[in-house]
């Protein structure tokens, strides 16, 4: 009875009422990126400018950016949620779906497929035993290919957060590999 | 020549190493001159813009609109994100105090009080480098209010983007900044007359910028003689491919192109012969690798042999490389990358890509080559952004003066009437 009246309430209430029921559902930003994100409005004349930020910091909370996601940062910057998805959708770096803990994104293009990257798609792909674009069972890696990152003069590179790993190999990445838990 | 751009000296992005070299002396210079002198040295330097187009930059500033009721914007573009170029980043890096101090002089020279550095989001790592750089200089006073008692204020913003190749374009650029999806706008009107919310706006590439300091510390005199005469200058050549030390080299303009090859990036491994090199990122034109001779590093030498300098990002390939899946891998890249605004791009590009996949998979045609021609030449100038000429001319340079390589590709129709592969 209780699930049947959950389903009730998150399928097919207006959120309002949600919202009424389950406010304690709600996922949120944390207090200091609140706080950030006013500060940054300063900067700019419209609050508009600060959408790209505030999705930044939702991925960095929340490892993706989900619907709810949107609707609280166009919330926040004062912008229809249909917007932020087009935002959301038009940059590549925004995950729409969850990915694992470590998302390695190995760059193919030019530069480094003359310096052989495919040898290290490859090599991830039979060592992590999953193709480009899927994450492991144990969720801690999720394998893609990227557009050039700016390496081209110490490529095959990947980047995983951060951190740009330069001139790999295969023992370098299987090295990389076990540094990431 | 001495690197100037990118010393070689230890610890040199802190602001205490910086000032021990004269560090943002040039700008106590600059705000003891007055704004149009600043505007006029930059102007007779002859700085040409290094973001691709070779745009004079002094001119660029004089667009500006001096008496205005509206604010007005500088905005840097470090969202390098062309394949083969990687020179900003080294900025960041090894120098970002000399960018910051280009962009305030040039700030004070167009009378300018809000500045955006937009990086690509990608280079998280170095923006927070830049981020503690721009700290440094707040804490010093070199940016913020009344800048070292002149009255000239000025603020210094990062904005991240969040990986899209177009935001490189000036005006897609714009759009991101105001938090919009990277579509490019129909020019004119121009970024000086309706920028940044529709306010005059100048958008400069951060080794542009960081040119700036070194033509008042030398004099335009001086720095007009480094280099080819018409486009002067240090410049930041980044080499990648089939060579044996890839990177960032800093060189005079003017400077052979074999040069940068065997004598920077140390020649190409195993003594193999050059096949092909794409001289300035991978939207500038193929040149084949018996007529790189004698070609010089700047825009005439590069447009007389038949390409264009771009961002000076020089890929070089050996006799071995297979140039159909080079050119399948850089037309893959604008597929991807095209915004979707413009019909020619959104599906021109696609329809490339796939004739392209068909020539990798020796499963074309003959007639595929003037096909891929034909579409390439619609794209071509047909389109509001440069996007679409980028993505033109690889694929029109290659079949120019790689067709050889697209014939070998075909199928033959056979007597039988069945088609076979030729190789």
């Amino acid at each position: 009875m209780v699930h049947l009246f959950l389903l009730f309430t998150f399928y097919f209430c207006p959120d309002y009422l949600a919202l009424l029921l389950f406010p304690f559902d709600l996922i949120m930003l944390s207090e200091q990126s609140l706080q950030r994100i006013e500060e940054l409005k300063k900067r700019y004349p419209s609050p508009r400018a600060v959408v790209l930020e505030a999705l930044w910091m939702w991925q960095d909370e929340h490892g993706w950016i989900s619907q709810e996601g949107m609707k609280e940062v166009g919330r926040l910057v004062g912008i229809p949620p249909h917007e932020v998805l087009g935002i959301v959708t038009f940059y590549t770096m925004y995950n729409t779906k969850p990915v694992g803990r470590h998302k390695l994104e190995v760059c193919t293009n030019v530069s480094c497929m003359l310096r052989n990257s495919e040898k290290i798609v490859k090599h991830l792909q039979n060592t992590l035993n999953i193709k480009v674009g899927e994450t492991t069972t144990d969720n801690r890696f999720t394998l893609v290919e990227a557009e050039c990152l700016g390496a081209c003069g110490y490529a095959p590179m990947l980047q995983c957060g951060d951190e740009y790993y330069e001139n790999l190999d295969e023992a370098k990445v299987d090295k990389i590999l076990s540094e990431l838990k | 020549m001495e690197p100037m751009i990118l010393p070689n000296i230890h610890d040199y992005h802190k602001i205490d190493v910086y000032e021990s070299h004269g560090g943002y002396q040039m700008l106590r210079k600059a705000l003891g001159m007055k704004p149009e002198e600043v505007t006029d040295e930059v102007k007779k330097s002859s700085l040409r813009g290094r973001g691709g187009a070779c745009f004079p930059t002094g001119l660029k500033w004089t667009f500006m609109p001096k008496v205005t009721t509206k604010p007005k914007y500088l905005c840097i573009n470090g969202d390098e994100s062309e394949p083969g170029t990687f020179k900003d980043r080294q900025i960041f890096e090894v120098n970002p105090h000399l960018m910051i101090e280009g962009i305030i002089i040039a700030a004070y020279a167009m009378g300018i009080k809000t500045c955006y550095l937009y990086i690509r989001g990608e280079y998280n790592k170095w923006i927070k480098m830049v981020q503690k750089a721009v700290d440094d200089a707040y804490a010093k006073g070199y940016i913020g209010e009344n800048i070292l008692g002149s009255g000239f204020t000025t603020n210094l913003y990062l904005h991240r983007g969040a990986g899209a190749y177009i935001c490189g374009e000036e005006s897609a650029l714009m759009n991101s900044l105001e938090g919009d999806r990277g579509y490019p706008r129909i020019k004119p009107p121009f970024p000086a007359q309706f920028g940044l919310w529709g306010c005059p706006t100048t958008i400069n590439n951060v080794e542009t910028i960081s040119n700036v300091p070194l033509i008042l510390n030398m004099g335009w005199e001086a720095y007009s003689k480094i280099g080819h005469p018409k486009h002067p200058g240090p410049i930041l050549v980044g080499i990648s491919g089939h060579v044996n030390k890839p990177g960032v080299f800093e060189v005079p303009t003017g400077v052979l192109i074999t040069d940068l090859i065997y004598k920077y990036a140390g020649g190409v491994p195993g003594d193999k012969k050059i096949k092909a090199i794409i001289p300035g990122g991978s939207s500038t034109h193929i040149m084949r690798g018996e007529t790189i001779d004698g070609v010089t590093m700047d825009a005439d030498g590069l447009k007389a042999g038949g390409s264009s300098v771009g961002t000076a990002g020089l890929i070089v390939m050996d006799e071995d490389t297979d140039l159909i899946k080079v050119i399948t891998r850089i037309t893959k890249f604008y597929y991807h990358e095209s915004c979707g605004q413009c019909t020619p791009c959104r599906e021109g590009t696609g329809w490339m890509f796939k004739m392209l996949k068909r020539f990798e998979n020796y499963e074309a045609r003959l007639e595929d080559i003037d096909l891929l021609l034909d579409v390439a030449n619609n794209i071509e100038g047909n389109t509001i952004c440069a996007l679409g000429d980028a993505a033109a001319w690889p694929v029109q340079s290659m079949i120019k003066r790689f067709r050889d390589e697209f014939e070998k590709r075909c199928m033959k129709p056979a007597e039988s009437g069945q088609e076979v592969l030729v190789k």
